[in-house]
């Protein structure tokens, strides 16, 4: 009995990586997949700001949602999910200026990260604090490893190095870290995902 | 001459779909058909301008006196949604004509980042078009705002003719939907890096 209840947990950590990933199966978050994969290091930067805000904010509205109104419950969660961001916001801008400054847009426009929101819908607001941390933690890491492993690609690519480390001298395809790159390369991944995650 | 600038820049150069990946979602899952694409473009258009004009006014005249800027965040989502909910209940009323052909799409935008995007972006970066660097005042926001949603309109139109073209073709299996769509944007954004340089 004891060992099925962390199994269940587990999993809720678990699937978001194959079975439920955010980017490959659920295609959600597209914005800032696309635009911040430039690098190995961009794309994991982003993955793990994203992290904080959903388990933050996940937390957050499993413990209120039993009194917040069915009619404004999705401008109170995207008010808690916006307080959380501009908390990021300070984070990154005291002890991570470099990285703040190249994700630029992209860190306030968490607020409109359908994973942020659709998780809050879907799952925080119907289980427990701890239950809907594991599930923020779950998703998070998903989306991070996405991230990382597009930009690990765009960067191979585009500039012949991997996370910052210069393994093929000269330039690379340009094409790569710019926007056509983003799209090809998530285009093709997801065919590789669909290959062997999904056996089609 | 810069106005014109600005207008070029946003549709062509910095297209805000295929340069800057903005509204990236309903770009991908409104685009099936032309009709259903260029009513989602036009709720868009009319929903970036009006709300950089509002955000705009809110920045200068209320949160940067006050010294609140770091509130810009929630206080321009939560104009943006009330802005969506206004415009629902006002076009209900004054066109319901526009509002059946708009229908689902309204609510859907306050979720589009292409709307937060640019109203953040107009208030806290420097353009630099024909001379030096400055902040666009509001006659110029407004001009952004407009080309940059007409550029949306573009990509979109164009994107959705192409999809309906693909789905009278044989795709390898692993290919249909999203992938082999995402391999012809990236096309697509190929032929607009071609604009970059004319400004």
């Amino acid at each position: 009995m004891k060992e099925d209840k962390i199994m269940t947990k587990l999993q809720l950590i678990t699937k978001g990586l194959i079975k439920d990933n955010p980017t490959f199966v659920l295609l959600l978050g597209m914005c800032p997949t696309l635009a911040t994969t430039t690098s190995a290091v961009n794309g994991l930067s982003m993955g793990l700001a994203t992290l904080f805000v959903l388990v933050l904010s996940n937390m957050a509205i499993s413990a209120i949602a039993p009194a917040v109104p069915d009619k404004v419950h999705i401008p109170v969660y995207i008010v808690v999910i916006a307080t959380f961001v501009t908390v990021l916001q300070f984070l990154m801008q005291a002890f991570t200026p470099g990285i703040y400054a190249t994700l630029g847009l992209f860190i306030p426009l968490i607020v409109v990260n359908c994973i942020v929101l659709g998780r809050a819908e879907a799952f925080a607001n119907k289980n427990g604090i701890f239950d809907s941390a594991l599930d923020g933690i779950g998703v998070g890491l998903g989306f991070t490893c996405s991230l990382t492993v597009i930009g690990l690609v765009r960067e191979i690519l585009g500039s012949g190095s991997a996370f910052s480390f210069k393994f093929i001298p000269g330039d690379g395809i340009l094409a790569f870290v710019m926007a056509p790159g983003a799209f090809l390369v998530l285009g093709y991944l997801m065919v590789l995902f669909n290959k062997i995650a999904k056996k089609q | 001459m810069e106005i014109l600038l600005i207008i070029v820049s946003a549709i062509f150069v910095n297209n805000i779909v295929l340069a800057q990946f903005l509204g990236i979602c309903p770009f991908l899952g409104v685009s099936n058909k032309l009709s259903t694409a260029s009513g989602m473009s036009a709720a868009v258009c009319f929903v970036i301008t009006l709300a950089t004009i509002v955000t705009y006014l809110l920045n200068n005249f209320l949160l940067v006196p006050l010294g609140l800027e770091f509130l810009q965040t929630i206080s321009f989502i939560l104009v943006i949604a009330a802005l969506v909910q206004m415009v629902e209940i006002v076009l209900k009323k004054v066109s319901p004509s526009l509002y059946q052909a708009l229908g689902i799409f309204l609510p859907l935008i306050t979720t589009n980042c292409a709307v937060l995007g640019v109203a953040i972006t107009v208030v806290t970066k420097e353009f630099t078009f024909g001379g030096e660097a400055h902040m666009l005042n509001l006659g110029e926001s407004v001009v952004y705002a407009l080309a940059t949603s007409v550029g949306y309109g573009l990509a979109m139109v164009l994107f959705s003719g192409m999809r309906e073209q693909l789905a009278l073709n044989d795709v390898p299996k692993a290919f249909k939907g999203v992938p082999i769509a995402l391999v012809t944007v990236s096309i697509l954004a190929m032929a607009f890096m071609g604009f970059s340089g004319i400004v």
